[in-house]
């Protein structure tokens, strides 16, 4: 989600160098940089489209798993689901509240979702067609979201770092409960492990996409990781997961579908094959399989709650009235 | 959008005996509704058993650009219990 967040970022700032140049000292200090501190516009930009569209992704990525909940195939996995996506929503809800303390509204937010003007992650336009998808959800995308979180408690914007701490709390049991989904399938019938593996072979490349593009790719990178905005870089954390998962597949007995994937000593990591980064700009631009059906779902959800938001508002108005008359 | 839901500040006693600790903001149209979702979003895990919300409104803030009167009373040494000289013998004081 995440570092995807930066695409389009506009880091530029029209600040005074002197000004930049004591911002920076205290960033460089690792000093915590508050909402109402003075901060060059570019980084308050930044992180407002990085938050929001963080936000966005968490919101978007109840939409493909929730698509399983009534279908779980028991009560045990059916109570777990429901949990992760209430936990994607709570995550979404921390998010916008520290995206709201940089000066931009729910509102404006929810607009930007619904117009198609803001982002969410590439990853999320992609259809869940089976049940071990769940799992590979799960083990997959929530353990990139992972290697791209656990940075971002260190974020230089206090409310964005302890957003990210309590996420990253929360996600650890969401990737465990995927992996234990797809470790159960693929030691089932030969169905099942098929299944399990036509999951993987499905959402591994579009979940090493969700690094975004390649260091010498990634305009926007250089600027966000001055200010402490990101720490690690999108070939490093895209690494890290790679190195990390790996073993994981072949614990459980399934291939990763990467034909040049090999354990390169000298570097001590895997070495991937190309990526179809075709496909990925095609999907971060809206084009994924899913992407029309998200954004009717969410506006949908959002129409269909008005008369809620607006009888809760006029029935806090006529409690108010009642209180002061009775004064 | 003209009637936009109010922002309310949370904040969360995870046990007693311990302060309640900021930990976000909601949107809700009444206390009510926002001790509610306080405790939906910010507390699934049992992270607190006292929640307090105040309007986000009702909030007033000190100046960051004024953090400098913030400051260690550098001349005011007999502030800190160095300052005095206690014999030794006396023991720990």
């Amino acid at each position: 989600m995440y570092s995807q967040g930066l695409i389009g970022a506009d880091g530029s700032t029209g600040e005074t160098p002197e000004f930049l140049e004591a911002f920076q000292k205290r960033i460089d200090a690792e000093e915590k940089i508050e909402p109402n501190d003075a901060m060059p516009e570019g980084y308050r930009r930044t992180l407002i489209r990085q938050i929001g569209q963080h936000a966005h992704s968490e919101i978007v990525g109840m939409l493909p798993e929730g698509n399983w909940i009534t279908r779980a195939p028991s009560l045990r996995r059916k109570a777990a689901l429901l949990a992760k996506v209430q936990d994607e929503g709570g995550h979404g809800l921390y998010l916008y509240a520290a995206a709201e303390t940089l000066g931009v509204s729910r509102e404006e937010m929810t607009e930007e979702l619904h117009s198609g003007k803001a982002k969410y992650s590439s990853i999320f336009n992609y259809p869940t067609l089976t049940w071990a998808d769940i799992g590979a959800i799960g083990w997959l995308v929530d353990g990139a979201a992972i290697m791209n979180q656990i940075p971002l408690c260190r974020c230089s914007f206090g409310p964005y770092a302890r957003a990210m701490i309590r996420v990253c709390k929360e996600e650890s049991f969401h990737q465990r409960q995927g992996y234990e989904i797809m470790m159960e399938l693929a030691g089932g019938t030969p169905e099942q492990k098929e299944m399990a593996q036509d999951a993987l072979n499905r959402w591994w490349w579009p979940s090493i996409m969700m690094f975004g593009p390649h260091d010498a790719d990634s305009q926007h990178s250089d600027q966000s990781m001055a200010w402490k905005i990101k720490r690690f870089s999108n070939d490093e954390l895209r690494q890290k997961f790679i190195d990390a998962t790996v073993p994981q597949a072949e614990f459980i007995g399934l291939k990763m579908p990467d034909p040049d994937l090999t354990w390169n000593e000298e570097k001590g990591g895997y070495d991937h094959g190309p990526i179809d980064w075709d496909e990925f700009w095609r999907v971060v631009k809206g084009h994924g399989p899913m992407a029309r059906d998200r954004i009717r779902d969410r506006r949908k959800a959002w129409e269909d709650g008005a008369w809620v938001r607006e009888a809760a508002l006029a029935h806090a108005e006529k409690r108010r009235a009642r209180k002061i008359a009775a004064e | 959008m003209a009637n936009e839901m109010p922002l309310w500040e949370v904040f969360i006693r995870p046990r007693n005996g311990l302060s309640h600790k900021h930990c976000g903001s909601i949107h809700a149209a009444d206390e009510v509704m926002a001790l509610q979702a306080a405790r939906d979003v910010y507390t699934r895990r049992g992270e607190g058993n006292s929640i307090w919300v105040v309007l986000s409104s009702a909030i007033t803030a000190s100046d960051p650009d004024q953090a400098g009167e913030n400051f260690e009373p550098g001349e005011k040494i007999y502030r800190h219990p160095t300052f005095y000289e206690i014999p030794e013998e006396v023991g720990n004081m």
